[in-house]
């Protein structure tokens, strides 16, 4: 009987330990499945076009055979842009003062506040642009630079992009910040420095890595985001101008779904698309984890 | 020395403006969405609960029951397949099953499946159903949502179980139990971080769109079988948020107010959650 | 004996509601230019009253420090110079080296160009006039744009002291300076730190006893938040008058 019950657990212990290595494996498995499903589906588009043809030309009319990406990729960059430009100074501020100044409870009442930023679904920071930011643009800050927009345009994009990436650049910096020693602080004041210059010169430069890492994470997340700015983005492909409507790589498919069924080279276009999001965004994300590894482990902190 | 107390006061009212921002931001967020959706919810609460009319998306009338109960038949199996994968993956990563560069690649792969946009892994469902001349459908959807799940569950239920103290697996281990049987040790002490990645996980399926809006369906019918074809409340949202008419918009105001009660929800309970468990794990609180 | 230091009612508390009473009422006062050692039992409050010395509390919630604290004729909880004024008067050496995250140059040159105190040349003076001062000239003059983590621990801390130097304090606190250190390394530094004693007013706070013995000229003795006894080294070591200081003299109190 003893022997009988050794042997079944000797069985689920293998049992058990087959399963989970084939799921963790499965994982990577899919990882290249999806990269070489897509690539294989984006075939027909690359076999009649070359590469650069499809990446550099600026026309975009799937019913004449013309699939132009370069309005597309550089709205996409110049969503991302904008969203930076605002996300990474505010953010970065935000971390130091919740990590550095901000008195306890403070710190806990505004975590529990990104935590919920970061929980909102997209299409909701979608309604909430189409509520307040394409009317502030059309109504406040076209008029303000002298500009007619109808307020769906690349801007509006961008400044709503910057408001999902916050939780993520502000949570990770924030978390960088206080993995350091609070002795890297004292050493620093104790020279005289002032909280500001320690943070400035010191915490920036220690926890550099975590910060970068976060703004590169912040990146992959806005170049990749779908629903919010199909929303306001306006969905023209044409060269991207702040106050026009233009259109992104993710919100390009969405908006051509309709027809993608209809001609296969389409879909086979919008597959490519799909492809190079995955390779940019993942490219981003690597680089991330490395640059936080390879740069802490030169300054040892 | 003026000048460094100057500098000082400008850095710390640039923070303030940021902070200001920030929470504006969120606040203007969830307070249109309750003001605009609630606004709607109170003169017409009917739509929560009743099934799409004719023409819907053209100002047919009706509810959007439809898109709840899909939400819920596409993330809730989801949520429960990718727990379960996530979890043997997480198990996996342990140092008592791989090896340390193993795992280090694997949680590479994770993260970088989590950082994938999801339209993405719609995009890669929807080609698999184009192969195999399929519709969209619940299926697909789930498989979508399942995939979008896992990375996320699984790094928090790893970040869990690494967590563990290894005196509890010791201990445990000196008692001659096997590694499977570990494990369930393992399972007991990480529970609280398993659970909130799984809370988090379910948070984003069910916000999530792009995966699912061609995979899915996005039509206007009741769930009527696992091949056939659902919508989900962002979907909807989606659809409805730029309609021409004004009955429809206001409808993806109220449709939103409920999806990010849903989320938060969701958001506090994961917080009462990990508190709950804490209070049976030695040095938890 | 001339004092720089005055220390008055010092009452030190962490936490709200069920705060815990770290330093209790002490009053004494710390010699010009000699080596104080504060020592007693771990727990006993010695590290809280030294941080209090240049204001490391303000930046931790939850600590209230009350009373007067007179450094240079300045007390420094109700002057009005600004705080990081007062922090380069006097300057901390931790427990563990924490080098800044830049090359070994840049640590030292950081505190002077924070304080624009040198600029160029003068600058470089300053860092050798240090890091000889510090006994690490000789280790390091020939790699100083080398990041200053490469360095061994002892280098590290020696380097911390020449760091704290360069900004010309008046008094230099050591927490338990040599604890992460090897034995010959902790030979270094103490020589180093005998070194020091005739220019700066130094406090230093040790759990070991022949550490205080070989170093102080100075001695207080702390136990459960208060000072029991305070005095010349040879006085307190050779006859202590409290009964608390005999037994932790002899080795026999908790902790020693």
């Amino acid at each position: 009987m003893p022997r009988d019950a050794a042997g079944l657990r000797m069985r689920k212990e293998a049992v058990s330990s087959r399963g989970m290595q084939a799921l963790a494996l499965g994982i990577s498995v899919l990882f290249l499945v999806m990269l070489l499903l897509l690539l294989a589906k984006s075939r027909p588009l690359l076999s009649g076009y070359s590469l650069t043809e499809v990446l550099l030309s600026s026309h975009w009319d799937p019913a004449r055979g013309q699939f132009g990406f370069a309005p597309v990729i550089l709205g996409t960059f110049y969503v991302t842009f904008i969203a930076m430009l605002i996300a990474v100074p505010v953010s970065l501020l935000c971390a130091v003062y919740l990590s550095e100044y901000a008195p306890g409870r403070v710190r806990r009442m505004f975590s529990s506040f990104i935590g919920v930023l970061a929980g909102i679904p997209s299409v909701v920071f979608g309604i909430c642009a189409l509520l307040v930011f394409v009317p502030l643009v059309a109504d406040y800050i076209g008029p303000w630079v002298g500009v007619e927009t109808t307020g769906l345009c690349i801007l509006t994009a961008g400044l709503i992009l910057a408001v999902m990436v916050f939780p993520i650049v502000i949570s990770l910096s924030y978390e960088s910040l206080q993995a350091l020693p609070i002795e890297l602080r004292e050493a620093s004041l104790s020279m005289g420095a002032t909280r500001w210059e320690t943070t400035r010169k010191v915490l920036f430069k220690a926890a550099g890595p975590g910060m970068l890492s976060a703004i590169l994470l912040g990146f992959g997340r806005a170049f990749g985001e779908t629903m919010a700015v199909a929303m306001v983005v306006g969905g023209k492909n044409q060269m991207p101008s702040l106050f026009a409507a233009g259109q992104t790589l993710p919100s390009l498919i969405v908006s051509s779904f309709g027809e993608m069924m209809s001609l296969p080279l389409e879909q086979s276009a919008l597959v490519f698309v799909a492809l190079f999001l995955f390779v940019v965004v993942t490219v981003f994300n690597l680089l991330a984890r490395w640059v936080e590894k390879r740069l802490q482990a030169r300054w040892k902190i | 020395m003026n000048r460094r107390h100057l500098e000082q006061q400008v850095a710390l009212c640039a923070m303030y403006g940021a902070l200001v921002m920030v929470v504006v931001s969120l606040l203007l967020i969830i307070g249109v969405t309750v003001l605009r959706g609630g606004h709607v919810l109170v003169t017409r609460p009917e739509v929560v609960v009743t099934p799409p009319g004719p023409r819907y998306l053209l100002g047919g009338g009706g509810g959007f029951v439809h898109a709840i109960l899909g939400s819920l038949y596409l993330v809730l199996p989801a949520t429960l397949l990718a727990s379960g994968i996530a979890m043997g993956i997480a198990l996996y990563l342990q140092s008592d099953y791989t090896s340390r560069r193993t795992a280090g690649a694997i949680r590479n792969l994770l993260d970088a499946l989590w950082g994938t946009p999801s339209i993405v892994y719609g995009m890669f469902v929807l080609t698999i159903l184009i192969s195999l001349q399929q519709r969209a459908s619940l299926l697909a959807g789930i498989a979508a949502l399942t995939l979008l799940e896992i990375p996320i569950i699984a790094r928090y239920a790893d970040a869990a179980v690494q967590a563990v103290p290894p005196m509890a697996k010791e201990t445990s281990y000196a008692l001659g139990t096997t590694r499977w049987e570990n494990s369930q040790v393992v399972i007991r002490y990480a529970l609280p971080g398993i659970a909130t990645g799984v809370l988090i996980g379910l948070g984003r399926g069910i916000g999530d769109a792009a995966s699912v809006i061609f995979t899915a369906g996005a039509g206007n019918n009741m769930p009527s079988g696992l091949l056939e074809g659902v919508t989900a409340l962002p979907v909807l949202i989606f659809q409805q948020a730029s309609s021409f008419y004004p009955s429809v918009r206001e409808q993806a105001y109220a449709a939103s107010f409920v999806l990010i009660v849903i989320v938060l929800v969701l958001n506090v309970a994961s917080r009462l959650v990990t508190n709950y468990f804490a209070r049976y794990i030695p040095g938890g609180r | 004996m001339e004092s720089e230091i005055q220390i008055r009612d010092l009452t030190i508390t962490y936490g709200g509601r069920h705060h815990v009473v770290a330093v209790n009422n002490v009053s004494v006062d710390i010699p010009r230019n000699r080596l104080t050692a504060i020592i007693g039992p771990s727990g006993c409050g010695k590290t809280t009253l030294l941080k209090a010395l240049n204001r490391l509390h303000d930046i931790k919630e939850g600590v209230q420090v009350r009373g007067h604290i007179v450094i240079g004729g300045e007390d420094i909880y109700q002057s009005r110079l600004p705080v990081f004024e007062l922090r380069r008067r006097v300057g901390l050496i931790g427990q563990k080296p924490y080098p800044l995250p830049a090359s070994i140059y840049d640590n030292v040159a950081y505190g002077p160009r924070i304080h624009r105190r040198a600029k160029g040349g003068e600058l470089n003076e300053v860092v050798e006039r240090c890091l000889r001062q510090a006994h690490l000239w000789e280790e390091v003059e020939d790699r100083l744009d080398s990041p200053a983590a490469g360095l061994s621990v002892g280098q590290q801390q020696r380097l911390c002291i020449a760091r704290a130097l360069a900004v010309e304090p008046e008094v230099i606190l050591c927490d338990e300076v040599t604890s992460a250190l090897d034995p010959l390394s902790s030979q270094k530094v103490e020589n180093l730190l005998r070194s020091l004693r005739e220019k700066y007013t130094m406090v230093m706070v040790t759990h070991i006893l022949r550490q205080a013995r070989r170093l102080a000229d100075y001695v207080i003795v702390m136990y459960m938040g208060e000072v029991i006894e305070a005095g010349e080294a040879q006085e307190v070591f050779g006859n202590p008058r409290h009964e608390k200081t005999r037994e932790y003299v002899k080795g026999i109190m908790a902790g020693a």
